[in-house]
């Protein structure tokens, strides 16, 4: 099968008035299909370029990225993309909000926004389809961004630091139910993140980004019994502490080298 | 527990029913004595100037006083002679008012489309509207003619200018994510206008259109003063020639009457677009 995800080679350099600075250098990475891999690394590491590159937002100066092995020339179908924030229209409903990319698609039929509708059911928020963004809280509103991203029923799913304008509480909750949500679906899913819980919380793999210019430096692949766990549950399991420790050292690695 | 008197502070447990109760009376109270303030000072205001003029403290010739003006208007309005020059006035000021409004609107719009074209433009948008543009109505007079287009030029000259670039700024000041949301989606820029750039600057449109309400009332008066031969600008100037000061103020009350009605009616508008909004 080929993977959800082949980026070789990217390197990326930005340009301005004062000069040219490499933000991404030589970067290879694959995410095969149903995984779930985190991009961690200090900010500054090029984590959100490198998710726009391969969504398609940002051509990359060098270097080609597949999707399903197909080479990415722009924004594709395939792949859902959730935001820091929600960034809900402030004057669109929650039901508006949600089926705004089926509409961008041509995509809005009787169906598929019945389908938007159950997903909102589906992540507690029925009762509120009518209501609008400014009436909820943060983290209902972070699932309503998340219904929005699989109303148009995505096979990979982009996850920019998603969680991190929540308090720890409804973070907590909300990765469970994000990982439950996609698991369930079968989904693929990148997530980019500097905390490292919530990454050996979440994930099958994680590759540690390092900084000026970003590149990888080092992979450490989840033994099954965390990456399989709920994200709450896999916090409470003997060795989360020590895989902790782990990733940690390669942060710090990091910084002594520079 | 029984409680005899207004005010929850003595009832043991605090029933939010009550307390609401208790809190929107206060509320209405304390409206009611500020809208009572205000009728007290306007009759008080009126009162003064009309006892002022009557007992010669000031010109009468000059600053006229409320019952002569009442009078004018209402012999005016049985004549016949009033209706004609509101008429005419209300349409110049909405008919400029929404023209320019629509263009500034259209420009923003083509030169969000093309930053090219926007920054080329700049520093001629910056002269244009440091520009006293009134200077331009004998300009309008020979190219247009001495009548309606004139004055309307000189209404879409005061307020194009300044529309365009409140509304540009607006569209370049939306958050960049939005439009990020529906550019994953694989918007086109025609999509990423329509469904977020436009929404999310109605609140800055509507609020230039508050603006313009009083600009185009300049304008209309400004181009009528210039070339008509009806209309309320025209009143004031005719009022000006023959020292009918009278007539004067009284045009300046229905000029003053006609702004907050149009200004209400705006203010209406932003009241439906932005109730849903944070």
């Amino acid at each position: 099968m080929l993977p959800a995800v082949e980026a070789s080679n990217i390197t990326h350099v930005y340009v301005n008035e004062n000069g040219a600075s490499l933000a991404l250098d030589q970067i290879a990475l694959t995410v095969a299909d149903g995984e779930f891999v985190s991009l961690v690394g200090p900010s500054g590491c090029g984590k959100t370029t490198l998710l726009s590159i391969i969504a398609g937002l940002i051509r990359p100066t060098g270097g080609t990225v597949r999707i399903q092995g197909q080479p990415v020339t722009g924004p594709t179908s395939k792949i859902g993309y959730m935001l820091q924030q929600d960034f809900l229209f402030p004057w669109r409903n929650i039901r508006e909000n949600v089926t705004i990319g089926l509409e961008v698609m041509g995509k809005l039929t009787r169906e598929t926004k019945e389908y938007a509708l159950h997903l909102l059911d589906e992540l507690g928020l029925g009762h509120a389809a009518l209501k609008y963004p400014g009436e909820l809280s943060g983290g209902m509103r972070q699932r309503a961004a998340l219904a929005r991203t699989l109303a148009t029923e995505p096979d990979i799913l982009f996850l920019d630091e998603p969680f991190s304008s929540l308090d720890f509480h409804t973070k907590l909750q909300l990765e469970n139910l994000i990982f439950q949500t996609l698991k369930d679906r079968s989904k693929t899913s990148l997530l980019v993140t500097h905390d490292i819980a919530e990454a050996i919380a979440m994930s099958d793999r994680i590759i540690v980004l390092q900084p000026n210019p970003g590149r990888i430096g080092s992979e450490i692949i989840i033994p099954p019994y965390l990456a399989e766990a709920l994200p709450i549950d896999a916090r409470e399991q003997d060795g989360f502490q020590e895989w902790f420790r782990l990733v940690r050292k390669e942060f710090t690695s990091m910084e002594k080298r520079r | 527990m029984e409680r005899k008197s207004n005010g929850g502070e003595e009832s043991q447990h605090a029933d939010p029913q009550l307390i609401y109760a208790a809190f929107k009376r206060a509320r209405n109270k304390e409206k009611l004595i500020v809208h009572l303030t205000q009728a007290l000072l306007l009759v008080f205001l009126l009162g003064l100037w009309e006892y002022a003029g009557r007992a010669k403290w000031i010109d009468v010739f000059l600053f006229s006083y409320p019952s002569k003006i009442i009078r004018l208007l209402a012999d005016k309005w049985m004549d016949g002679s009033l209706l004609p020059h509101i008429g005419v006035t209300v349409a110049e000021t909405a008919a400029g008012f929404a023209l320019g409004t629509l263009s500034g609107l259209l420009i923003a719009t083509v030169i969000w489309w093309s930053p090219f074209l926007a920054r080329v433009l700049d520093p001629y948008l910056v002269v244009l509207n440091s520009l006293p543009k009134v200077a331009l109505g004998p300009l309008f007079i020979v190219a247009l003619g001495s009548g309606v287009l004139s004055i309307i030029a000189t209404i879409l000259s005061i307020t194009v200018i300044i529309t365009t670039l409140v509304i540009y700024n607006a569209f370049c000041e939306v958050d960049a994510n939005y439009v990020k949301v529906v550019k994953v989606f694989g918007a086109t820029k025609t999509q990423s206008f329509a469904k977020v750039i436009l929404p999310a600057s109605f609140p800055a449109i509507v609020s230039t259109l508050k603006v313009n309400v009083g600009l185009a009332w300049v304008g209309v008066i400004v181009g009528e003063f210039l070339v008509a031969k009806e209309g309320l600008g025209y009143l004031i100037i005719y009022g000006f020639q023959v020292f009918n000061f009278t007539l004067v103020l009284s045009s300046l009350f229905i000029i003053a009457a006609f702004a907050t009605l149009m200004y209400q009616i705006v203010a209406a508008i932003e009241h439906r677009i932005v109730r849903n909004r944070r």
